[in-house]
């Protein structure tokens, strides 16, 4: 007589291949770091072993001045932020809003938009100074072009009706942008603010790299010229954990992955 | 003139129109002293140094170490950015263990690293190239994924009816249809790397286009700085432009 086996129920394995496959790739990593750190193949201190790494990290994290310079450069980025994603909106809005006026404008805006600004510093440190100033303008010109962009293109994308909606009560120009277009734009504003907040990180602070005396810019420039290399990797560490997940965040406030998708 | 090209006539003129306009507005208000002839040069003085700077600083040859930069950053970037993105394609499990990192690389301030890549390689044309090249590889590498990804099943399915094999099915099905996309990855790319070639040329004084902004500013050459910035403008809307046209050819009718 066939005997039955009994059911049991299926074990969930400890970890799924996709991360069994990165912890063994952030392993081959750190392993092949080490060695050639060990093997002074290279200059010393060019690949400065984990450990030491690991202790300017620790060091860097623990040090209070290093939170000052990291206020001075978030309050340039804040500020940065406010005026140019301001500003982009207000031309976006303009220029979606106004066949003529965008197609007069937006093909400058499109093609300037890639342009590399950081060669805008000099005229930058005339107008505004060496100070903070210089620095702000550069955050503010990096992301007033993916704002205006994102804007403009999401004024065309509103529904006509929407729009048709607002008139037909009767709605003054700033109802009609705060209660129909902005609100509709959310999506793609957010987009442009993240697009918008990569390039105004990244033009501040190489402005702080090129001029400065303050800001995380400068204390990578400053581990540079001391040749500090393991403060200068737990500087990038921070900086590109911090910018990561800045943007993630933003994209997750966003719903950004709802547009992909 | 018929009615569409004068409704495209009337933005054109009114953009151009509003540049030259804004270009006259600054001559005058420079020139009565509303603006600081010290921080702002008029115009005029800037038209009057491109003929200067062209000439004195050797304009073509910066240009041409520049475009060997952004040429030699484009080989790299078509040869490692594509091969990982059909490496990562054809290894699915790699694909989903990685392609979110890739992802987070292309948001990360990779440009901020020239001052480790100037420990590398040294103050030279290479700490440029590799700068370009790491800007621009993630774009390359997803759109080449979304490119192959994109392949319909219907043209695999014919392919592997005639007995293609895996190298014939890559090079006569996947690759022509994912080029499109590829040609996308690659443009997006190469403008990432030409803002940090030019950047990072202006950063450590060294190279092309970037270092002659970088030295005319230092000597207080105003109108020579204004007139490079606009070449170095000119030079990049030209490219983002014949790139962009290329791009809308090869992308297939809708």
């Amino acid at each position: 007589m066939a005997e039955t086996g009994r059911l049991t129920a299926p074990t969930a394995p400890l970890a799924s291949p996709v991360t069994l496959v990165r912890v063994a790739i952030i392993a081959a990593v750190l392993v092949t770091w080490e060695a050639v750190a060990a093997s002074g193949l290279l200059f010393r201190d060019v690949v400065p072993s984990l450990t030491m790494i690991g202790r300017a990290l620790a060091e860097l994290l623990m040090d209070p001045t290093y939170y000052w310079h990291l206020g001075v450069t978030a309050g340039e980025i804040g500020v940065a932020m406010l005026i140019g994603g301001l500003a982009g909106l207000v031309v976006g809005i303009l220029l979606g809003s106004n066949r003529l006026l965008g197609r007069a404008y937006e093909a400058y805006l499109y093609y300037l938009g890639p342009t590399p600004k950081i060669i805008f510093f000099p005229v930058m440190i005339m107008w505004f100074g060496v100070g903070p100033g210089s620095k702000v303008a550069m955050g503010v010109l990096s992301c007033f072009f993916p704002v205006a962009l994102s804007a403009a293109a999401g004024m065309r994308q509103i529904n006509p009706i929407l729009i048709r909606v607002g008139r037909s009560f009767r709605a003054s120009t700033w109802q009609m942008v705060t209660k129909i277009y902005l609100p509709a734009m959310r999506l793609p504003i957010l987009n442009g603010v993240r697009l918008g907040l990569g390039v105004a990180i990244i033009g501040t602070l190489l402005a702080e790299t090129k001029l400065s005396n303050r800001g995380i810019g400068f204390l990578i420039i400053n581990a540079y010229s001391t040749f500090n290399m393991p403060r200068m990797y737990a500087l990038l560490i921070v900086l590109f954990v911090l910018s990561i997940g800045v943007n993630a965040v933003v994209g997750r406030l966003g719903g950004v992955d709802a547009i992909k998708r | 003139m018929t009615a569409r090209a004068q409704s495209n006539l009337v933005p054109l003129a009114l953009g151009f129109g509003s540049l030259i306009a804004a270009i006259l507005v600054f001559e005058v208000l420079i020139r009565v002293g509303l603006i600081n002839r010290f921080i702002v040069p008029m115009p005029s003085q800037i038209a009057g140094a491109f003929h200067r700077v062209i000439t004195e600083e050797e304009i073509p040859h910066r240009f041409l170490v520049t475009a060997r930069e952004a040429l030699w950053a484009t080989l790299l970037l078509a040869l490692f950015g594509i091969g990982i993105g059909v490496l990562l394609y054809r290894v699915k499990l790699l694909r989903d263990a990685t392609e979110t990192w890739v992802a987070a690389m292309a948001s990360a301030p990779t440009v901020l690293m020239y001052p480790l890549f100037l420990v590398i390689f040294g103050r030279s044309e290479r700490t440029i190239i590799m700068m370009g090249f790491v800007a621009g590889l993630p774009a390359v590498i997803l759109k080449t994924i979304e490119g192959l990804a994109s392949t319909r099943e219907v043209l695999v399915n014919v392919g592997r009816s005639f007995k293609l094999s895996e190298m014939q099915l890559f090079w006569k099905i996947y690759f022509p249809t994912a080029m499109p996309t590829i040609f996308v990855g690659m443009r997006l790319g190469m403008i990432f790397a030409l803002i940090n070639i030019v950047g990072v040329e202006f950063l450590i004084n060294f190279g092309g286009l970037g270092q002659l902004i970088n030295d005319l500013a230092e000597r207080y050459d105003l109108p020579g700085t204004y007139a490079a910035i606009c070449f170095v403008i000119l030079v990049s809307v030209i490219f983002f432009f014949l790139t962009d046209r290329l791009e809308r050819w090869l992308r297939p009718a809708a």
